[in-house]
């Protein structure tokens, strides 16, 4: 098997908190991503899904474990193998409007990472913008324009082709569609995946929206308290959830339809997330685990391999490790 | 539905003044909320639901709003002719409110249990330590445990999920006819908004409160409703009981609407399929309907008159949209006639399993 295009290896990501005490934000994360591939990562605030794309697109150092894009590794990389990283990789923001420069046109912005890159003549340049503006489903007659005269969801076009503007080939996007209206989100939804079919892009795609992520993914993972508790084929994990998180989250998603809603199983979770300061000794869920045992308390789970391509962290599925 | 509305909102109407102009918010909005009923409004930003609460409860600024029509009875009187003194009685003991932050909503610098017993004693004859008491009883009925310590504690000393309790706790103090609650679970984790859901559905059947529920999300909709009402660019769309807007939506809007979200319980099924387009300007809302620029199945006389409101078969369900016109030629294009359901009732379910292998 060639390569993963990425590869994220015991990844730890720490903030310094009050009294010199740390914030695990991101506590021992491993995953890979093939080319291709979009990976979810799911979970509700402060799980560290957001610091853990922020710390591989490196707009953080990790403070222990390693990020490989392509096989480099990406926190020891400098001069021209680090310009090369940094149009290889993009990001997409939650929030179009903080991440747009208001005071530059939106054909400026667009075109500025090219410039940076030295990619194409100035004339050149001009027409990739045109391009993109079609390609994003926007007028190339706004290049001109500046960020605030458009809505939120042509706002988060110009970001996606702003992204593309480089030819990357690995895209961050974090909470791409929280900021939007339910109709607006499934036309970037759509944007994003006739996109990646056109350009071959790879998506690491951050969000809390389960269902999105179900629709855009081919595999998920789910982030509690810093820690990855189980990441799987999308399928598989939807229709099998292995941890008693991945099944309580799913059962608490709320369903726009009432029969269903009525009728389907729950697994409810009491009490709410502990603070990442503070981590419950053991399995970081056992305080709200409806199934809890002695040991949970006693040894943190390892993330194993119960199937081919399924990882899960719980003491519950111990016994299915293939690697035993 | 049977008996007199608890409130009701008749052709209300509001603007805003603003440096562009005058922003159409409200344009002719008229429901109704039955005694104990829980009616979600349901809709995008912009779509007027939050105006709409907000004027019931008198709390917008004027200016830059202004109300230039309309009615709002509750039990019959109504509130927009009462004055700020007499609203002040109907706000907190006959109609409270629970807004989506409530970080902001509540007094960081009093203990809750002294924010819930404040409310108690204005509106009732008791002692201190009657309110107080209250107070912590409060705390208990809404799940906050240890409430006697709890009571003591300042709001920055709870966590989201349990500061939304306690200003739940705070509305339902003085036992009111009517609780709106505005994005109640919007700021809330996935989790935690299914604890505060369950808690909202609960308290409406205990305490006999009617809800006013605004939300966005149609999933919220489907867990605690009793009736929906769909507005769109300053107007009710569509309204309906519970099952027949999720199971037959009559406006190509609400249709739309349950069609571009995938489903979290269902094999993925191709592309989705999103309402091209955005909502209109308010400064210069469309003359015909205001959802035809973006409606596939648009008549001519869609983009120019507004469409008269119809009664659809099933009881208190009713649409504005000219497709439902009895006039309409049969044969015309329309969503419902097309052979798929917005929500398909046919079971294409991925069977999640209710437990992990022991």
């Amino acid at each position: 098997m060639a390569r993963p295009l990425l590869e994220v290896q015991e990844l730890k990501k720490t903030f310094p908190a009050r009294g010199g005490r740390q914030l695990r934000a991101v506590d021992g994360v491993s995953f890979t991503i093939e080319r291709g591939e979009t990976l979810g990562l799911v979970g509700e605030s402060g799980c560290g899904k957001s610091t853990t794309g922020r710390t591989i697109v490196r707009l953080y150092q990790p403070s222990a474990g390693r990020v490989l894009f392509d096989g480099e590794e990406v926190h020891s990389l400098h001069g021209s193998a680090l310009r090369r990283f940094r149009r290889r990789v993009q990001m997409i923001f939650q929030d179009p409007l903080a991440s747009l420069d208001p005071r530059m046109t939106v054909g400026d912005t667009i075109a500025e990472g090219m410039q940076i890159h030295h990619m194409g003549t100035p004339k050149e340049r001009q027409e990739r913008v045109q391009a993109l503006l079609r390609a994003v489903g926007l007028n190339p007659e706004h290049a001109s324009r500046f960020p605030h005269e458009f809505s939120g969801g042509q706002r988060q076009r110009i970001g996606i082709a702003r992204a593309l503007a480089v030819q990357p080939e690995l895209i961050v996007a974090d909470e791409p569609i929280s900021a939007l209206d339910v109709s607006i989100q499934a036309q970037i939804v759509n944007l994003l995946e006739r996109l990646q079919q056109e350009m071959g892009l790879t998506y690491l795609f951050i969000a809390h929206d389960l269902s999105m992520v179900k629709h855009i993914s081919t595999h998920v993972g789910v982030m509690y308290l810093g820690a990855l508790v189980e990441i799987a084929p999308t399928d598989q994990l939807y229709s099998e959830p292995l941890h008693p998180y991945t099944q309580a989250l799913l059962s608490a998603a709320p369903l726009p339809d009432p029969k269903v809603t009525r009728t389907r199983p729950r697994v409810v979770v009491q009490g709410e997330v502990p603070s990442p300061i503070d981590l419950p000794s053991g399995c970081r869920f056992r305080t709200r685990c409806p199934f809890a045992m002695d040991i949970c308390s006693q040894v943190d789970p390892p993330l194993i391999e119960v199937a081919p391509q399924r990882q899960v962290a719980c003491h519950l599925h111990a016994a299915r490790s293939t690697a035993a | 539905m049977a008996g007199a509305p608890l409130l009701e909102v008749r052709d209300l109407q509001v603007v805003f003044h603003t440096y562009a102009g005058l922003v159409q918010a409200v344009r002719g909005v008229s429901f109704a909320i039955a005694p104990g009923e829980m009616l979600a409004v349901v809709g995008e930003s912009g779509c007027g639901k939050s105006v709409t609460a907000q004027t019931i409860l008198r709390l917008l600024p004027t200016p830059p709003a202004e109300v230039t029509g309309g009615q709002i009875l509750f039990e019959g009187r109504d509130l927009l002719k009462l004055s700020e003194r007499e609203m002040q009685q109907v706000r907190g003991e006959q109609i409270t409110v629970v807004f989506q932050d409530p970080i902001s909503a509540l007094n960081p610098t009093a203990t809750v249990g002294s924010q819930i017993a404040e409310v108690v004693t204005l509106h009732e004859s008791v002692t201190r330590k009657q309110a107080w008491q209250r107070a912590v009883e409060m705390l208990q009925l809404v799940g906050i445990p240890d409430a006697v310590q709890r009571a003591h504690q300042y709001p920055h000393q709870f966590s989201g999920g349990m500061r939304q309790r306690a200003m739940i706790a705070l509305a339902l103090a003085c036992r009111p006819k009517l609780l709106i609650a505005d994005e109640p679970t919007t700021a809330l984790d996935v989790t935690v908004q299914a604890q505060i859901l369950a808690l909202l559905k609960r308290l409406q059947k205990e305490t006999g409160a009617a809800v006013l529920l605004i939300t966005h999300d149609l999933g919220v909709v489907a867990e605690v409703a009793d009736r929906v009402v769909v507005m769109y660019a300053g107007e009710v769309i569509e309204q309906a009981p519970l099952e027949p807007l999720f199971y037959a939506p009559r406006h190509p809007y609400t249709w739309g609407l349950l069609r571009s979200v995938p489903r979290l319980d269902r094999m993925r099924q191709g592309a989705l399929e999103p309402i091209e387009g955005t909502p209109p300007d308010l400064l210069d809302p469309p003359s015909g309907c205001a959802f035809a620029p973006r409606c596939r199945y648009a008549l001519r006389i869609c983009r120019q008159m507004p469409p008269i409101e119809q009664q659809v078969e099933t009881e208190g369900h009713s649409v504005r949209c000219w497709l439902n016109d009895p006039a309409a030629p049969a044969g015309l294009r329309r969503p419902w006639a097309e052979g798929e359901a917005a929500v398909s009732q046919e079971d294409l379910s991925l069977q999640p399993r209710s437990a992990p292998p022991q």
